[in-house]
């Protein structure tokens, strides 16, 4: 059948055309440069060993003991395979798998779209992806954006030893972290690994929907989804939800202090589910919020601690190699004792040099703040600060910006206070300066 | 040359299921002795159903595992629209005589027009696996695939069926149950020999055999052959009906305009279903579609022409004309419609130039 030769060219054609002829990943964005490999590519073209690499993905990595999931429960492996059958000119077999994965997931529009191609190449030459005459293109364009961010996300899967910038110090009891690369429509599910002194352990990644209009949401209603650091404030059941949410949602607490500080508007951003005539949604179809397909929200779910885990959205996640990554969690947290020690201290102008001149803390500006704290400091005898339960996110973007919480145990001759507390510091001319301080 | 692999030919000026009319063209038990069973096809080709159920049943009666008996009144059923019935006729010869193609093939028919298209598609594939040469399950296997396609398109692009090729498959359905009159089986290259087989006759005849009880229907002699092997030489198909009347006198020097006209002339004596002008359009060695034989082709095409109820139009959009030397290529939009169906396909026209007239030598739609 003249038209076969025709539908393998072309498919590949329009995947080659798109993000899978890009060299991978954000190396060229991260700051630093030896993060040169952070993802593994695991196979240019051909997907054997890529399956075969998913298959043989150990169950315990040697530093510790929880068994290792990843994303392979999804449609990606099989994806994988049909593109290699139909590279391969094995339309059969391609088709035999699309069938397959159509069983599997009845409502998947990928799938059907693919399987469209296969018949009607039996029948006439067809011209490439969503190769039906008049198709709308928006569709087209989008499933064909899916199939490449997927089949991307699967060959290139995170390295075992680089690691999200932005987590280099989560609290104890979060046993997991969620970070999301609108880029790469991809969700990472990293572990808390606490006998491992609190190294982040790479769980599972499952494609992810962002806004329509991308990422970087700044005001209500602009159909982006946003970049920071957040967490997960409640869990919403599919009960109280309509359909368009799939199996459930978690909002986040978009806007953060960050957020607001910096005029960003809007609400309303959750995590949440497909709805229910879809297996999956288009790389880029939200208002802003993260959906995954409720499969993977449902295994995600379990891993979702209300008011703790921590959300990180970055439009292009930073991966640093463990030595790097030991280094700036190192400077950090020597930085943060520091101000602890130098407020313990009651050497009040030393303490006041960690603050920022543009800090901010609800409406006091610095001088009012400064001013605030001679005074009170001017009758302490004796000051004793702890520090607990410390998380330290890096935020993501082209700024300096980490974002540290803890519960802070104050006593001195006159007061004791206990509190959660938030800090944003900012690097300027390489110090480390809080910009934002209050209570979390 | 018969043996160079010449391109399929496929006509889809009716995009249509081909469905197994009259008779099963192999040799299997019936009795030798006068029965009435070209009574039956005499009365399903006049269009009496009733009748025709009556005596194939009193033909049953006796022998109530005849294939070919059982075979017609699966036609009759499905000509008197009761295609449940049609298909438990067809379900149950495919059970008892596994190894037959035809009744798979008229089961897939069946259910195309229900719009059960995967189960098409098992039976098509199932006439196949049997007949690996059958030529007209591997024509009805490309309808279901595309009919199966457009279900695919739907649902990945939510089109609610109102897709292109959807479009066409409803045409196609609604043709159906003509095609089950007319229908023949392609005529029968035998893939290696150097000199095609002319014998097929248009009609394949119940070729009444005393032995041979359901027997391997690939030897019979009007076997077909998978259309992409062979294709007999032009010449030795059937003889080429007289052109009496071609109806565009071409001038040697203003080729373009001559070859409009003789495609004009074509479609209008389509549209006119003046069948002596419709055929006296095409070239003695006309490359029949499948490979079939002339005469074959012609009865088709007067089927489908003059033995259909209600106007025919045929309108086509002003053709492209390339010319070289005494051959030319016409390509064109051609709108079809008829009673039931509405169709718009490209379709090209290859003509050659004999004695001062262009004629058709080769048609294709795409």
């Amino acid at each position: 059948m003249p038209g076969r030769k025709l539908l393998l060219l072309a498919l590949l054609g329009s995947l080659a055309g798109g993000a899978l002829a890009k060299p991978a990943v954000s190396a060229k964005s991260a700051k630093k440069p030896d993060a040169a490999t952070p993802l593994r590519k695991v196979a240019a073209v051909g997907t054997t060993a890529v399956a075969e690499t998913a298959l043989a993905q150990p169950s315990a990595t040697g530093h510790g003991q929880l068994p290792r999931t990843v994303s392979d429960a999804g449609p990606e492996a099989q994806l994988a395979k049909i593109f290699k059958e139909i590279e391969a000119n094995r339309l059969n077999d391609a088709l035999q798998l699309t069938e397959a994965l159509l069983r599997q997931y009845p409502n998947y529009r990928l799938a059907h779209l693919i399987r469209g191609d296969l018949l009607l190449a039996r029948t006439q030459p067809i011209q490439g992806f969503g190769a039906l005459n008049g198709a709308p293109a928006d569709k087209v364009a989008d499933l064909r954006a899916e199939a490449v961010v997927r089949l991307k996300g699967y060959r290139e899967k995170p390295q075992e030893n680089f690691i999200p910038r932005y987590l280099l110090q989560m609290q104890p009891d979060q046993r997991h972290a969620i970070v999301v690369d609108t880029k790469r429509s991809r969700l990472y599910v990293y572990e808390n690994d606490v006998k491992n002194g609190g190294r982040p352990r790479f769980v599972a990644d499952y494609y992810m929907t962002q806004g329509k209009l991308g990422s970087d949401k700044l005001v209500e209603g602009d159909k982006k989804t946003p970049i920071g650091v957040y967490h997960v404030t409640a869990n919403l059941p599919r009960q109280q939800l309509t359909d368009l949410y799939g199996s459930g949602a978690f909002p986040i607490n978009y806007p953060n202090e960050l957020d607001r500080q910096q005029g960003r508007g809007g609400s309303g951003i959750w995590l949440h589910g497909t709805p229910s005539d879809t297996f999956a949604r288009p790389p880029k179809a939200s208002d802003g919020c993260v959906v995954l397909t409720n499969q993977d929200l449902d295994a995600v779910a379990k891993n979702l601690q209300v008011g703790l885990t921590p959300v990180i959205i970055s439009s292009s996640v930073e991966w640093l190699s463990l030595d790097d990554w030991n280094k700036e969690r190192n400077e950090l947290n020597k930085t943060i004792e520091n101000w602890r020690a130098d407020w313990e201290s009651r050497d009040t102008e030393r303490y006041l040099k960690h603050y920022s001149k543009r800090f901010k803390s609800g409406s006091q500006s610095f001088d009012q703040f400064a001013a605030q704290k001679r005074q009170v400091n001017a009758g302490k005898e004796w000051i004793k600060l702890k520090i607990n339960n410390l998380s330290v996110f890096r935020n993501p973007g082209k700024e300096d910006v980490v974002v540290v919480t803890f519960y802070q145990d104050y006593r001195s001759n006159n007061l004791e206070n206990q509190m959660k507390k938030r800090q944003y510091w900012q690097r300027e001319d390489g110090k480390w300066k809080i910009i934002y301080e209050g209570s979390a | 040359m018969t043996s160079t692999p010449l391109p399929r030919h496929r006509s889809k000026q009716f995009p249509t299921l081909r469905a197994m009319a009259l008779g099963l063209a192999i040799g299997f038990s019936v009795p030798s002795f006068a029965d009435n069973l070209p009574e039956v096809q005499r009365l399903i080709k006049q269009g009496q159903y009733p009748q025709a159920l009556e005596k194939v049943d009193a033909y049953l009666s006796p022998r109530p595992k005849d294939a070919q008996g059982r075979f017609l009144k699966g036609l009759i059923f499905t000509e008197m629209n009761r295609p449940a019935d049609a298909i438990g006729v067809f379900t149950k010869l495919t059970e008892d005589y596994p190894e037959l193609p035809e009744p798979y093939n008229n089961l897939a028919v069946l259910y195309a027009q229900q719009k059960q298209y995967d189960k098409a598609r098992t039976a098509l594939e199932m006439a196949i696996r049997t007949h690996p040469s059958y030529a007209i399950a591997y024509e009805n296997l490309g309808d279901i695939y595309a009919k199966l396609a457009s279900q695919a398109y739907d649902k990945a692009l939510q089109l609610d069926g109102s897709n292109a090729i959807a479009q066409n498959k409803l045409a196609l359905i609604r043709d159906l149950i003509t095609t089950g009159k007319g229908n023949v089986k392609p005529a029968a290259p035998v893939a290696a020999a150097p000199a095609p087989v002319v014998a097929a006759p248009a009609k394949p005849a119940v070729t009444p055999k005393t032995a041979g009880v359901a027997a391997t229907p690939g030897t019979s002699a009007v076997a077909p052959t998978k259309p992409t092997e062979t294709k007999p030489a032009a010449s030795a198909a059937a003889p080429a009906a007289p052109v009496t009347s071609a109806p565009a006198v071409a001038k040697p020097d203003n080729g373009s305009d001559e070859v409009a006209k003789a495609v004009a002339a074509w479609a209008s004596a389509w549209s006119r279903k003046d069948m002596k002008a419709y055929l006296g359009a095409y070239a003695s060695d006309f490359e029949t579609p499948k490979g079939m034989s002339r005469k074959a082709w012609e009865d088709e095409r007067e089927l489908r022409i003059a033995g259909k109820a209600g106007k025919i139009s045929v309108n086509i959009d002003e053709p492209q004309v390339t010319i070289k030397g005494d051959r030319a290529t016409a390509k064109f939009r051609q709108h079809y419609k008829a009673p039931g169906i509405s169709s718009s396909t490209t379709k090209t026209l290859i003509f050659v130039r004999a004695g001062g007239k262009w004629l058709i030598k080769d048609e294709n739609a795409r």
